[in-house]
């Protein structure tokens, strides 16, 4: 059998950052009511998590899930595992309204590694990344340049920003463009 | 004669010399020079011509005021005309030409126009406008053109990179003098996030140049202690090179960050454009010297008294042997000193008061130097450069008191502050009479979302011109600054300096007070746009009382240094001849950017590849390497056609239309919206969303919908399936995916926020390909995996299961009017699905197909297309489209809006079809005309054609158009005009919209 295939198919550049495809990656998108204790028991039941507080992603094992808007969320995990995790998701909650989607394919996650990874994201998004106003455990939905995206940190030294699948390529040479050397700010020094 | 002095110059490095070239002669400078300081050091004081009379130009300023140096700068790629000469930092291989010339900058033909200039008075522009009609544009615009603009255009694309980059800080600091340096010390010690930026390649401003004491040390030792300190400073960020270009609402800030302009090549951007949010901007941007208008002060050498001083003190370069200043101030007293000092000869310090007392002049008058009170320049004598000066009474009309050799002026008319970036966002002014300058308000400043004012100004951008006072106000506005973020500063004390003992300013617009026309004609306000006294005055005298008209009437301060030294004597002069006092006449408008910017730097990445997003589908690649010949659609990227070998694109089309009739076709149709909504009040919304009934559909069965706006005209059209008991799949346009599904989750969230419904755009999650013609079920019987007979899945029903191996959803749905599935996959294995299907239908004459068949197959059909049928003032009864549009239902969204008047009238233009009697192609857009013609003498009209094709199943040219009372003429004949001159108009028959298959036998087998 045939293997689902990210838009990008691995592509890597090596800037004074790093910018790389990460590849396949499941993704189930969860709309419902945050608030209600039913769909908290139902994600625990179904992921193992808590539900992420307002532009918190939260994670554990490989699944994470991040808070998307007020009446939606996003689970990431294994691109293998989302069809079942979505089928999961939609049987607990069955009782309840709310939508689950398997959305793994809608999407691309790019990956930006290296110590300068905040000044890089800063050249593409007005969203501040600063330390201290951003940083590992937050979800932040924004844009990069010309089209809607959203990103986290997965630690101090990394990015991973999902964009819609047909402009894979446009935020790839965005962030590799970004990240070409000379580029270098000098911002938000390493503390 | 200017020259390089030993022992002076604080900014170069004479260890490391440059080479460079100045209209093609090879010069040396030193690093840390600029292009001017390095022209004047090589005794090149004429670096330009003026714009409008050619007349010999030298630098009057020596920063980013500067009107008169302007060059052409750089070769090629990297050519760039307009850059101040005083700006331009000097680097190894800098290539400049000066501009306004020809043949040559010391021999210019043009400067007959100096001859000419009585006929180029004030408003000579506009007045060219009001000669006979043919004038403008056969005898001015040409002789115009020929004589005025500055540099030469760009032909080559720019080599150099450019980038954004967003920013956000509680406390920005715009300079970095004395006074800056001081309100980002203060800000600093809140621990809150501060930038601070300086236009120069350096930190200290004036400072250092004017000299005094800050807290004991010398300026230059201070500031080099206050940037260390910033510098290590964690929440601090510090830029040179970088200008503040603009201040708008929200505290938005605009920086333009110069990072390669003096390295070209070094691999880095050339310029960067921070877009910066503030909490707090303090604006310490110091303040403008004024020059005084005097008959001839434009001939190169005169210059303002601190750009002299500037060009001595940072530059080692000393314009003249022998001086002469003038002055009305204390400041210039500075100039005869440093000038004196580096062994000069100072002639005469002409002051207009008629009593000099201030400390300055008394250390003038010490040094031996002749201080002329109430003494004022009747002329400056020279072409080229300045031979010598005409002394006369300040309070006289110009009769020479004495003449006094001199090869250089200092000018000094007082000083104005820069309150550019306070004014951008609606700061106002006050009148400062006893220092004659106008100064921010601080109880009106630019407000901010919290009806706070976000700017504060410090130090000489405040109106406070000494060096105690700079500090003292920079100290308050740095400490202001951050607590109005919530910041605590801790530092308690400004720096202190010693007060100065001064003689007030007496103000002086034109020199001598009573000079007649004849030296009036020869006071320049306007450097770069040759704006004389005698012009202002002439708009005055024709009626223009408003300081915004008479601008624009004299061009005064609509040059590229936007009027920075003549706006203040402009609108002084301006005053003085309407006999009202200067703040009743006001200031112009200040608007962004505070100097010009490079529009490269506004672009950022989005150039070449990076221009705009280009949305590719999962197929994508398959198409560009099988020869597609793209059709954008949105952002998307189409296959339009694929043309095989010397095919045409219209050969490539009909061949696929005649295949996908024949055999099988294949589409990429991934780009169709795919909204899924799913709730228990699903159904009821879908109902208000399409015209038709969705809420009855069954599972398992498809539907084809329209959707209105609210006001009735038609938006959207698409197939809709009904997945689960309490979920729907809408399918919409290509381009309508976003907007619709914005139009819903509008109506959700704003209008029936209690309603329990759920949408998701899942577009991008499917490649959707359509497999359509004759043969297309035998093609996916041959992959295996779904029974997809007609008993099994009939026309508009869909079903799951796998197809190839591939998770699949199929739906029978058909808009060419074959036998057609659209094959729904996860986008991640739509390629792998394309792939199977060609191999499989390799047997079956598979050919893919473009929107181009798509196109003519839908219209043979007489299936409408949005943008094509609809373009907003349509709505579905003018296109036949009754049956698809609900009677039963209480609401949906457009029903009211259909019932008006206007809307129901049977007058309106309604969808037909056209056989155009010889067979042709009618041309796209054609209108159908009338009989007569309107009040406008145009052809009447009474239709318009909306899709026109060459339809290779009919061998003819087929059309829908939009045909008054249409429906009720068919069989009627009527007259399309074409283009072109003698061209006969196309006669054409009225029929209906569907010109094959109209039973549809062969999309239901």
């Amino acid at each position: 059998m045939s293997e689902a295939v990210s838009a990008l198919e691995g592509a890597t550049y090596e800037g004074y950052c790093t910018v790389s495809d990460r590849g396949p990656v499941g993704m189930v998108t969860l709309r419902g009511d945050l608030g209600s204790e039913g769909l908290a028991k139902a994600v625990k039941a179904a992921t193992g998590l808590a539900l992420p507080g307002q532009g918190a992603i939260v994670g554990k094992g490989g699944v994470s899930l991040a808070w998307m808007s007020p009446d939606e969320l996003m689970l990431f995990c294994a691109h293998q595992d989302a069809p079942g995790l979505a089928a999961g998701l939609a049987k607990a909650l069955a009782d309840q309204h709310a939508l689950v989607a398997d959305v793994s394919d809608a999407r691309a996650v790019l990956r930006l590694e290296g110590t300068a990874v905040r000044e890089v994201m800063a050249k593409l998004t007005p969203a501040d990344v600063a330390p201290g106003a951003f940083g590992p455990g937050q979800m932040r939905r924004t844009r990069i340049a010309q089209v809607a995206a959203g990103f986290w940190m997965p630690d101090e030294t990394s990015f991973d920003v999902i964009v819609f699948r047909s402009v894979a390529r446009y935020a790839f040479d965005l962030m590799a463009n970004a990240a070409r050397p000379g580029g270098e700010v000098g911002l938000f020094a390493p503390s | 004669m200017s020259a390089r002095l030993e022992g002076w110059g604080r900014l170069i490095d004479r260890s490391e010399p440059l080479t460079y070239s100045f209209n093609g002669r090879d010069l040396r400078g030193y690093r840390g020079d600029t292009l001017a300081s390095a022209l004047l050091a090589a005794g090149q004081v004429m670096q330009g011509r003026s714009f409008k009379y050619h007349r010999p130009r030298g630098p009057v300023a020596a920063g980013a005021e500067e009107p008169n140096a302007l060059v052409n700068l750089g070769q090629g790629a990297r050519f760039e005309p307009d850059q101040r000469a005083t700006t331009t930092e000097l680097f190894e291989g800098l290539v400049a030409e000066s501009q306004n010339h020809w043949p040559s900058l010391d021999f210019d033909v043009g400067v007959v126009n100096n001859a000419l200039a009585r006929f180029l008075p004030a408003g000579f522009y506009n007045k060219t406008f009001m000669a006979p009609r043919g004038a403008w544009k056969h005898v001015f615009e040409p002789a115009i053109r020929q004589s005025a603009g500055l540099g030469r255009a760009p032909k080559a694309a720019d080599a150099d990179r450019y980038e954004h980059l967003y920013a956000h800080y509680d406390v920005v600091v715009v300079g970095g003098g004395v006074a800056g340096l001081t309100a980002a010390r203060a800000a600093a010690t809140s621990g809150l996030r501060v930038l601070v930026m300086e236009q120069a390649p350096h930190w200290g401003g004036r400072a250092p140049v004017d000299g005094g004491e800050i807290d004991r040390l010398d300026p230059e030792g201070w500031v080099r202690n206050v940037v260390e300190e910033l510098e290590k400073a964690k929440n601090v960020t510090l830029r040179r090179r970088m200008m503040a270009a603009g201040v708008y609402d929200h505290g938005y800030l605009i920086g333009y960050e110069r990072v390669a302009d003096h390295t070209p090549l070094d691999g880095r951007p050339r310029h960067r454009l921070w877009r910066i949010r503030a909490g707090r901007i303090v604006t310490a941007t110091g303040a403008i010297e004024r020059p005084l208008a005097f008959a001839g002060n434009d001939v190169p050498g005169v210059m303002l008294a601190s750009a002299m001083r500037d060009y001595l003190v940072n530059w080692g370069a000393a314009v003249g042997r022998r001086v002469v200043v003038v002055t009305n101030n204390d400041d210039a007293y500075r100039t005869a000193l440093a000038m004196h000092e580096a062994g000069r000869e100072v002639a005469a310090v002409l002051d207009a008061r008629p009593l000099v007392t201030g400390a300055l002049a008394t250390r003038v008058r010490e040094a031996g130097i002749r201080v002329l009170e109430g003494r004022a320049i009747a002329k400056v004598h020279g072409r080229k450069g300045v031979t010598g000066v005409a002394v006369t009474a300040q309070a006289g009309a110009g009769g020479a008191v004495e003449e006094i050799g001199c090869d250089a002026v200092a000018m000094s008319g007082g000083w104005s502050p820069v309150v550019h970036l306070w004014s951008h966002c609606g700061g106002k002014l006050v009148w400062d009479e006893a220092q004659a300058l106008f100064r921010p308000d601080p109880s009106r400043p630019p407000t901010g979302a919290d009806g706070e004012g976000f700017v504060v100004t410090a130090g000489a951008a405040s109106g406070a011109l000494t060096l105690a006072g700079a500090l003292a106000d920079g100290h308050d506005a740095g400490k202001a600054a951050a607590k109005a973020m919530g910041g605590k500063v801790t530092r308690k004390a400004a720096p202190k300096a010693e007060p100065e003992e001064a003689q007030p300013i007496l103000p002086v617009w034109i020199m001598p007070a009573e000079a007649g026309p004849e030296l009036k004609a020869k006071m320049w306000l306007d450097f770069q746009n040759d704006v004389k006294v005698s012009d202002v005055e002439l708009a005055a005298r024709e009626g223009y009382e408003s300081v915004e008209h008479t601008k624009r009437y004299t061009t005064l301060g609509m040059a590229t240094d936007q009027g920075k030294l003549s706006n203040i004597n402009g609108l002084a002069v301006l005053s003085q001849a309407l006999g009202q006092d200067i703040p009743a006449t006001g200031t112009t408008t200040f608007r962004p950017p505070y100097t010009p910017i490079s529009m490269a730097s506004i672009a950022g990445e989005a150039r070449g590849e990076l221009f705009q997003p280009l949305r590719r589908s999962p197929i994508h690649d398959w198409h560009e390497a099988n020869g597609a010949h793209w059709e954008p659609v949105g952002h998307w990227r189409r296959p339009y056609t694929y043309p095989r070998g010397a095919e045409t694109l219209a050969e490539a089309v009909n061949r696929e239309v005649n295949n996908t009739r024949a055999n099988v076709g294949l589409l990429d149709a991934s780009t169709l919206g795919k909204i899924v909504v799913k709730g228990p009040d699903a159904g009821r919304f879908l109902d208000m969303m399409y015209t038709n009934v969705m809420s009855s559909l069954p599972v398992g069965k498809c539907r084809y919908g329209l959707m209105c706006s609210e006001n009735g005209f038609l938006i959207d059209d698409g197939v809709v399936a009904r997945l689960a008991e309490d979920t729907w799949l809408c399918h919409t346009t290509t381009g309508g995916a976003d907007r619709i599904h914005g139009h819903m989750e509008d109506w959700l969230q704003c209008e029936w926020w209690d309603w329990k419904v759920y949408t998701a755009n899942l577009t991008e999650q499917f490649a959707q390909i359509g497999v359509v013609g004759p043969k297309a079920r035998a093609v996916l019987e041959a992959l295996g995996g779904m029974d997809l007979s007609k008993e099994a899945l009939p026309f508009m029903h869909w079903a799951e299961g796998e197809l190839a191996g591939i998770p699949a959803r199929v739906f029978r749905i058909s808009f060419s009017g074959e036998l057609s599935y659209e094959i729904a996959v996860p986008a991640g294995r739509g390629r792998e699905l394309w792939d199977r299907l060609v191999e499989a239908g390799e047997a079956h004459g598979v050919m893919p197909y473009g929107t181009e068949a798509l196109h003519v197959m839908r219209a043979e059909k007489g299936f409408i297309m949005i943008g094509d049928e609809t373009d907003g003032t349509v709505i579905p009864q003018d296109l036949g489209l009754n049956w698809a549009i609900s009677k039963k239902k209480e609401d949906f969204l457009g029903k009211r809006a259909q019932e008006r008047p206007h809307m129901a009238d049977p007058e309106r233009w309604k969808l037909i079809g056209l056989e155009t009697l010889d067979g042709s192609v009618i041309p796209d857009g054609a209108y159908i005309v009338a009989d007569g013609v309107n009040e406008n003498g145009q052809r009447n009209t009474q239709g318009r054609v909306t899709s026109t094709y060459f339809s290779p199943t009919l061998g003819r040219g087929i059309a829908m158009a939009l045909l008054h009372r249409g429906p009720e003429r068919m069989g009627e004949e009527v007259e399309i005009p074409v283009l072109g001159a003698g061209k006969a108009p196309i006669r054409a028959r009225v029929v209906e919209t569907c010109f094959f298959d109209k039973p549809g036998a062969k999309q239901d087998v």
